[in-house]
């Protein structure tokens, strides 16, 4: 049996799930000011004397990474910056504590400056002088060749401080994300230290010893434990949370569109084939853009008690909240009264919506019933236009081969999973879309479903060159040599090893470790009209996805 | 120093499974350093930079400024529809202001390619500036452009295919042709009767650097076209100038070619050559696009840069200033050549003979033009190529008048085809393209 617990901003819901099957739900509001007080809340709901020994696996959400970005309560950091030539570093969106070092490597990893160590020596006093104790290091092209950020670690390194390295934390190009990555990771690593060890006191508590995983930005899981290595990766758990539920509730195949219309926004995710859409790059998290892995969702500023009002004859809906609808004593009109005057949903005071949208029927020349009825067809609008964005941006990426322009996957949805409170709107949009709708059951616990059932992801960068003979993955700090007969497929069996014992690491059962290679390729390297070598790039990741049905009921048999 | 910062559209292409032939140099490896130059300098993330996927160019974009032998089908693979389509989505994105300028990084080339072609030359076997060139007059109307070819070899092919229209001010910049591929590009190469000085040329001896780029620039490109008042600028950005490249001589650096850019501040760029992919791409297309980006590029070089060992000499020098007075002599008398060039004569006639470097194909071609105070004049072609092929064309110009055009309707229609294997008329004014 598994205990998922979601802690979202209003509730932190939990469920006990077996064999795929809903045992029991709750729901809590959450304390912000003591996470770990709504977290036993719902726990002790759900577990008892009998079904403790039952449960084999806690998984949880976590907003404590994001929140403490958010409302900026994180520790002070020191940047180490090995940049090199290029990009001018001004332009680059950098805090007080910089340090530019000298060192850098160039593209194909090959050292063109080395790190000085008095510098380092200088750097490291003046940080001891400012009493500063989390540090982060980045070098340009890092990822191509970790030796550099690896020598200024130790010339840096005390019992005191903490070191965040760049190449650690991924393996993709991007200098600047890989700063903005490297300095959050570094500036959370305090807040989420004294979290796992709460976790852990909670544990304790309801005196089981059993694994915990937490739900990181891509949907996947990893050991608590294991966690606090790369506490980063754990923003953006409570989005991933949703867009996991839709997966636990929903159980699609196909491409399809999911939507969480809430109060105040609505998220829009997408799905290929039944697993959830990466963001391309990295999340973004509080205007900073980052290499973390993480689910594609977009955020738009429309809800169930957006503000509904009239600008120059014209319905206008959002973007801003003023409290809930009329109906339940708020002080606009929303699209929820809309709903609650045409019938579409039940509850609250239907006169109390009626009256709010009457001035607004006054000044459309409309009776009350066709201003509710135009509001609900607007936010349908609205809301499927949006859709409709998004799918033409995913389908329009650009991609590097003729292979992937002429043949690459267009997502066409065939379904539309629709949840939150307002998710009786999604007829009017699934009939805008073209496509057919599905509210999946159990909504009101999907993400606590989700974060139960979500699988252990990894993903691991493969860079060999065989003219250096030199074989690179960034992720784990790995430089090995290789014989000059190194191929493609050396490569990816390479790739496939290392992350299946990545993720058997992270907590991953075998039965869960399915691994699809995104990405090989191989060049010919020529100079002077010589082939000098080969350069070949592997990618291989464990996509998000449920665990399997057949893990689970092996570990009950 | 703050710059204005420049909405700039990105079309990336590097055709990461396409190549001449494995050990070519315009082969799949080419971009692959400059993509994780880009990438990790993260310049995709700055909101004034927007990248987009290329569209693909239709036969009917290529029939507009070729006559391919015996068609556009069987001259192009998915490779050239799609480098094409890159320059064309360029084009769309600034002439629609979605951006204020465009840089199409895509593969292969096209700067070789000529009016007729029979095959591929010099890596090229369609032109994609001049594709995109007649796209712009096509669907936006825009009169006046002019080309700036800063490749390190003669751009020939964008020559060829406006040597008679005096609305495309084609200006090539290149290593000398008496050193280097493909032999030609002489400041007496002025353009057609009707549209000299249209057609500009400047060699550069071997070991130019930075400075006599920039000489050039200040003092024979931006007075010219300072005068020719084109409506768009389009920069054929070859980059085979670098110091490091391996089939040219010149010394040029990626502070050059940025420094360039921004000074020429061009609304559409095209990748043309460069083949020094691992030492010079990554630098100069970083360079070119944190300029026309308007971002401070002062701190990208390459990592073996050293601008003493790559200064010019003197002599150079004096050899640049010397070729920048006699181009701008040429420019400055363009209006009376033309008398003195045509005589009495009705009809100008050139006699080509034309290697095909890439197809190994030699063709030999008689070029007819009318003399034409009115428009750029009806042309006609007869081309034979060693591979037994030979055809007749009759080329209606952009802005053709009506005597011109009554011409080379019975050019055409008189035509007996039997001697050809194939007549085509290319009317580019009305976008008739017909063959027989």
């Amino acid at each position: 049996m598994i205990l998922g617990i979601d802690v979202g901003g209003t509730h932190t819901d939990a469920v006990l799930v077996r064999n795929f099957q809903l045992v029991r739900k709750a729901k809590v509001l959450t304390n912000p000011a003591n996470i770990m007080a709504s977290l036993l809340e719902a726990a002790q709901h759900l577990i008892s004397e009998d079904n403790m020994k039952d449960i084999n696996r806690i998984v949880l959400s976590t907003t404590i990474s994001t929140n403490a970005i958010v409302q900026d309560k994180i520790s002070h950091v020191a940047m180490v910056l090995l940049s090199g030539p290029g990009l001018s570093p001004e332009t680059l969106d950098l805090g007080q504590d910089v340090y530019f070092a000298r060192g850098y490597v160039n593209h194909r990893g090959v050292p063109v400056k080395n790190v000085n160590s008095r510098q380092i020596a200088e750097i490291s006093d003046d940080i001891a002088q400012k009493q500063i104790h989390n540090i982060g290091i980045v070098g340009k092209f890092s990822s191509r060749n970790p030796q550099q950020e690896i020598d200024t670690a130790e010339l840096l390194q005390d019992h005191s401080r903490h070191i965040s390295l760049g190449h650690t934390l991924s393996g993709q190009l991007n200098f600047p994300r890989r700063i903005a990555t490297t300095y959050l990771n570094a500036a959370i690593h305090d807040i989420y230290q004294r979290f796992v060890r709460d976790v852990q006191k909670f544990i304790e508590k309801i005196g089981v010893e059993i694994p915990v995983y937490i739900l990181k930005a891509d949907g996947g899981t990893i050991l608590i434990g294991k966690s606090m290595e790369c506490p980063v990766q754990t923003i953006h758990s409570g989005p991933a949370a949703g867009i996991m539920g839709v997966l636990a509730t929903a159980r699609m195949k196909e491409d399809a569109v999911a939507l969480d219309i809430g109060g105040t926004t609505t998220d829009i995710s997408v799905f290929a084939d039944g697993v959830p859409l990466l963001e391309p790059s990295g999340v973004a998290i509080n205007g900073r853009k980052t290499l973390i892995r993480g689910l594609y969702t977009k955020s738009i500023g429309l809800g169930g008690d957006s503000v509904v009002k009239i600008e120059n004859d014209r319905l206008i809906i959002g973007p801003q909240r003023e409290g809930s609808a009329a109906a339940l004593g708020g002080p606009f009109p929303t699209p929820t009264d809309a709903m609650i005057v045409e019938g579409i949903v039940d509850f609250g005071n239907r006169q109390k919506a009626r009256d709010a949208i009457a001035p607004l029927a006054r000044k459309l020349h409309l009776n009350v019933q066709e201003a509710a009825a135009a509001i609900v067809k607007k936010m349908a609008s609205l809301i499927s236009d949006h859709v409709r964005q998004i799918l033409a941006e995913v389908n329009n990426k650009p991609v590097y081969t003729i292979h992937e322009l002429l043949e690459g996957k267009i997502i066409q949805p065939k379904m539309l999973y629709v949840a939150g409170g307002p998710a009786a709107i999604a007829p009017f949009i699934a009939q805008n879309l073209g496509y057919p709708y599905s509210i999946p059951e159990h909504s009101e616990v999907s993400n606590a479903l989700g974060v139960a059932l979500a699988r252990t992801t990894a993903e691991v960068t493969i860079l060999a060159d065989t003219e250096k003979r030199e074989l690179i993955i960034s992720e784990e700090g790995r430089v090995q040599s290789i014989p000059r007969s190194f191929a493609l497929a050396d490569a990816v069996e390479i790739g496939k090893t290392t992350l299946r014992e990545k993720a058997a690491g992270m907590g991953a059962r075998p039965e869960d470790i399915v691994m699809e290679v995104t990405e090989s390729q191989e060049f010919n390297m020529v100079r002077d009209f010589y082939t000098t070598g080969k350069n070949i790039r592997v990618k291989v990741q464990i996509k998000p996805g449920l665990i399997s049905a057949g893990a689970e009921r092996v570990n009950h048999a | 120093m703050p710059k204005t910062l420049k909405k700039t559209g990105l079309i990336f292409f590097p055709a990461f499974d396409w190549a001449i032939s494995p050990n070519h140099p315009e082969r799949e490896e080419r971009l692959l350093y400059t993509q994780d130059q880009v990438f990790e300098e993260g310049l995709l993330d700055f909101p004034n930079i927007v990248e987009y996927k290329p569209d693909i160019a239709t036969y009917d974009d290529i029939n507009r400024c070729h006559i391919c032998v015996p068609n556009a089908q069987n001259l192009t693979t998915n490779s050239h529809l799609i480098s094409a389509g890159g320059t064309i989505t360029a084009a769309k994105k600034v002439l629609s202001k979605e951006v204020d300028n465009a840089f199409a990084l895509v593969r292969p080339p096209g700067h070789h390619s000529m009016l007729v072609a029979h095959g591929a030359r010099g890596f090229c076997n369609i032109n994609i500036e001049a594709v995109m060139i007649e796209y712009i007059r096509h669907q936006f109307g825009v009169k006046r452009i002019a080309v700036v070819d800063t490749d390190c070899h003669h751009g020939d092919g964008t020559q060829d295919i406006y040597w008679n229209d005096p609305d495309v001010l084609c200006i090539s910049i290149h290593q000398d042709g008496r050193t280097l591929y493909p032999g030609t590009g002489f400041p007496d190469d002025f353009g057609g009767p009707n549209a000299l000085g249209a057609t500009i040329n400047v060699p550069l001896p071997p070991r130019t650097s930075d400075e006599g780029f920039l000489f050039v620039l200040d003092n024979v490109i931006l007075p010219i076209l300072e005068e020719f008042k084109p409506e768009i600028i389009i920069n054929s950005a070859g980059q085979d100038n670098h110091y490091s490249d391996p089939i040219t001589n010149m010394s040029f650096s990626a502070q050059g070619y940025a420094l360039l850019n921004e000074k020429l501040a061009p609304d559409i760029a095209v990748l043309e050559g460069g083949y020094s992919i691992e030492k010079a791409l990554p630098y100069v297309n970083v360079g070119i696009i944190l300029a026309m980006a308007g971002l401070d590029f002062s701190q990208v070089r390459e990592p073996d840069y050293d601008a003493q060992r790559i200064r010019q000499s003197p002599e150079i020098t004096r050899l640049i200033e010397a070729e920048a007075r006699n181009v701008m002599t040429l420019w400055k008398k363009k209006k009376n050549l033309k008398k003195q060039i045509t005589g009495s004569a009705a009809y100008i006639r050139r006699e080509k003979n034309i290697y095909y470097d890439t197809d190994n194909i030699w063709e030999k071609q008689t070029e007819t033009v009318r003399v034409c105070d009115q428009c750029g004049g009806v042309v006609t072609i007869d081309s034979a190529a060693d591979t037994g092929k030979r055809i007749y064309a009759v080329i209606l110009p952009n802005r053709c008048c009506p005597e011109c055009r009554v011409s080379g309707e019975n050019f055409f229609n008189r035509m007996n085809s039997s001697q050809y294997h194939h007549v085509y008329f290319q009317d580019r004014q009305k976008d008739v393209f017909i063959v027989k």
